[in-house]
């Protein structure tokens, strides 16, 4: 029997304007909380991408949750705005193929109450039920898709996606969709190598960390994903913090005071992957982006405890980068009100 | 990323090509499609040969959009330490085997206007492959295929049929040699390079294109160093806190697993540089087989590959 719409458990929200993004208690413990530690620094954090523990955001190897729904229909509002938010250059075509087959693939098998996927050779049967979709296609033939695969999948797909062509010893930012950034711009990366798209990061580099983890990177093979996780904080549940927008975000950096931050602030939380492709040899990093306000993290002891120890002891170049200048000192002291002093449990579950 | 992820397969033919070589195919054993793959990728296949296990790479021939059938061809080497021996006698159709996910150290450069290829022998199997690709995208190629004579030119009459003047062949017993300077000078712009076979036609091309100008990023090689028989020594593994007897016949990674030490490595040819590890002290010399470590590296005798390299003298200790 088909699912109505209304019994599915996805949220109606908004990542702008009137802001309604709430994470229910579920969400807010499932959540992948980067800090295994009460102190940050850059590092080679790479392991595994295995299926993870039940009820974590690592259980699925792309992860569907509640705010599912939300997010694509704001990626929309963002393409229709900037459609150089979605990027190929010529030689990816072939790329973007097996992106679409790998989302298909593993969304069809997590998650088969939601998407399936009946394959008879090249002659495809996509659904999505969630976003009322239901596709007939030929695989390899893009004029039977209503977007360029690579467009076509990931407007269903929660998280950026960049498509990293191997060449040369050597990662380069060749396609990709990116409406859920912390402040870096595909349009402006676009054709850039690895060490040229992250030439920007403080202390990093003299730290030998990006010739060590593209090394990494280089070998990753088919049926052997990797993951790590990356953060900063943001102003308002805005998922499109992008330099392209500044304009609008940018001032809100100023607004957070004693009264509003914990729940105008939010901790976000990249869990990025990497993937071999197979047909092309190319690489896909999925950035999907989670977000807990400080009051979602205060519902966590141990979480709200490690985030002030964090914070407090950040080295001020990462905070700088980071642009956590305009607020730190305040959620530092919001913060305070949880952390008794007493030693944190170690790994970053919860208690 | 110390043990790579592997599937079981089934024999499902195994084909006489000329008097060297055998083709081998596989299917997976559950019925499941194999992973695609890309044009230049290889497989390691496992092979358990009475107490030794080995790992050997082999390029994939078959078409990379083809997911029911992995094709791989073996030379047979009389004088190797037995891999392909045991591929040539042991391996018959309907046994049970072990593989690695596809990996590809021998990509093609997707941007290229134009594809050059030189394969020597039994270097032609990843070409096969990468043509399949690039006949299904509409890429433009030209192969020029040396051999040491006319029944020893494996695959020549079905590459004659599918690509006609795009295949150039050279017999060795008839005098004939590929004129590299004249090909390598009369190029378009953007052309990239290709060259798999014996190490002094990798060697020749790699000088040349260098004199004659190409940038180093448009030349590509498949050079897997074999993994040689030699005389037997011992290996102190810290880390671990063992020590390890290195047979005639086993490399020093193979003498690590069986002891039960989990060693990370992706080729096993000496050229992707995941099995690198660091010499704590020797007392002898170090027997450097790989194309990953430079120079430096080597006179410094503080770095070894154990996939393909191996030592002479009483004590090698090493960080593993």
């Amino acid at each position: 029997m088909a699912t109505k719409a209304c019994d599915l458990p996805f949220r109606k929200e908004t990542f702008r304007d009137d802001f309604t993004f709430r994470n229910s208690p579920e969400t807010i413990k499932r959540a992948p909380f980067p800090f295994d530690k009460d102190s940050y620094m850059y590092a080679v954090n790479m392991e595994l991408h295995k299926d993870g523990r039940a009820g974590t955001a690592f259980e699925n190897p792309f992860d569907v949750d509640e705010h599912y729904v939300a997010e694509m229909q704001d990626r929309a509002l963002v393409l229709n705005e900037d459609p150089l938010r979605c990027q190929s250059l010529p030689h990816m075509k072939l790329a973007g193929w097996d992106v679409l087959e790998l989302l298909m693939t593993h969304k069809a098998s997590s998650y088969p109450e939601w998407f399936s996927l009946t394959r008879d050779g090249n002659q495809w049967h996509w659904i999505n039920r969630p976003m009322g979709i239901d596709q007939k296609f030929t695989f390899g033939d893009e004029t039977t898709l209503p977007y360029e695969p690579l467009e076509y999948i990931t407007r269903q797909a929660q998280g950026d996606f960049c498509v990293l062509d191997e060449r040369d010893g050597n990662l380069w930012m060749d396609a990709g969709i990116v409406t859920t950034q912390a402040d870096w711009s595909l349009d402006f990366d676009i054709g850039m190598n690895f060490f040229e798209w992250h030439a920007p990061v403080p202390l990093a580099h003299e730290k030998g960390i990006f010739t060590r983890a593209l090394k990494y990177l280089l070998t990753i093979q088919q049926g052997n994903p990797a993951r790590r996780l990356n953060w900063t904080m943001t102003v308002n549940p805005r998922l499109d913090t992008s330099p392209e927008n500044y304009h609008v975000w940018g001032p809100e950096n100023i607004q957070i005071t004693p009264e509003n931050v914990g729940e105008k602030l939010f901790l976000r939380i990249e869990l990025q992957s990497f993937w071999r492709l197979p047909r092309s040899n190319a690489m896909l990093f999925p950035i999907r982006c989670y977000l807990l306000s400080m009051q979602d993290l205060s519902t966590v002891p141990k979480w709200a405890t490690r985030m002030h120890r964090v914070l407090q002891t950040l080295p001020p170049e990462i905070a700088s980068y980071k642009g956590l200048d305009g607020y730190r000192d305040i959620a530092i002291e919001w913060l305070s009100q949880f952390d008794n002093g007493a030693p944190t449990s170690s790994g970053s579950y919860p208690d | 990323m110390s043990s790579p992820a592997t599937i079981d397969v089934i024999v499902t033919h195994v084909v006489n090509v000329n008097s060297l070589i055998k083709r081998f195919h596989f299917a997976r054993l559950d019925g499941q499609p194999l992973p695609a793959f890309s044009g230049g990728a290889h497989i390691i296949v496992e092979m358990q040969d009475g107490e030794n296990r080995r790992r050997t790479p082999y390029s994939l021939m078959s078409s990379p959009l083809d997911t029911d059938d992995y094709q791989i061809s073996v030379r047979r080497d009389d004088q190797g330490r037995g891999g392909s021996l045991y591929m040539h006698q042991q391996v018959k159709t309907g046994m049970q085997m072990r593989i690695g996910y596809p990996t590809n150290l021998f990509s093609l450069d997707k941007r290229a206007p134009k594809h050059l290829m030189f394969a020597g022998g039994i270097g032609i199997t990843p070409f096969l492959a990468q043509i399949k690709q690039l006949i299904a995208t509409n890429g433009n190629f030209e192969l020029h295929y040396s051999v040491r004579n006319q029944e020893l030119g494996a695959y020549i009459n079905e590459l004659a049929q599918t690509i006609g003047n795009r295949l150039h062949t050279y017999y060795d017993d008839k005098e004939q040699r590929i004129a590299f300077d004249t090909l390598l000078s009369t190029q378009p712009a953007g052309t990239h390079v290709y060259v798999c076979g014996p190490t002094p036609m990798i060697e020749h091309v790699l000088k040349r294109t260098a004199a004659l100008g190409w940038p180093k990023v448009h030349v590509h090689y498949e050079h897997f160093a074999k993994a040689l028989p030699g005389e037997p020594f011992t290996v102190q593994l810290q880390a671990s806190n063992k020590t390890v007897e290195v047979g005639e016949n086993e490399s020093m990674l193979e003498a690590m697993e069986a002891a039960g030490v989990d060693a990370p490595y992706l080729c096993r040819g000496g050229a992707c540089g995941q099995c690198e590890t660091n010499v704590i002290e020797h007392n002898g010399t170090l027997l450097h087989e790989d194309h990953w470590l430079d120079e430096n590296e080597r006179v410094s005798g503080k770095k070894i590959m154990p996939c393909v390299s191996r030592f002479c003298g009483t004590q090698l200790v090493l960080d593993r």
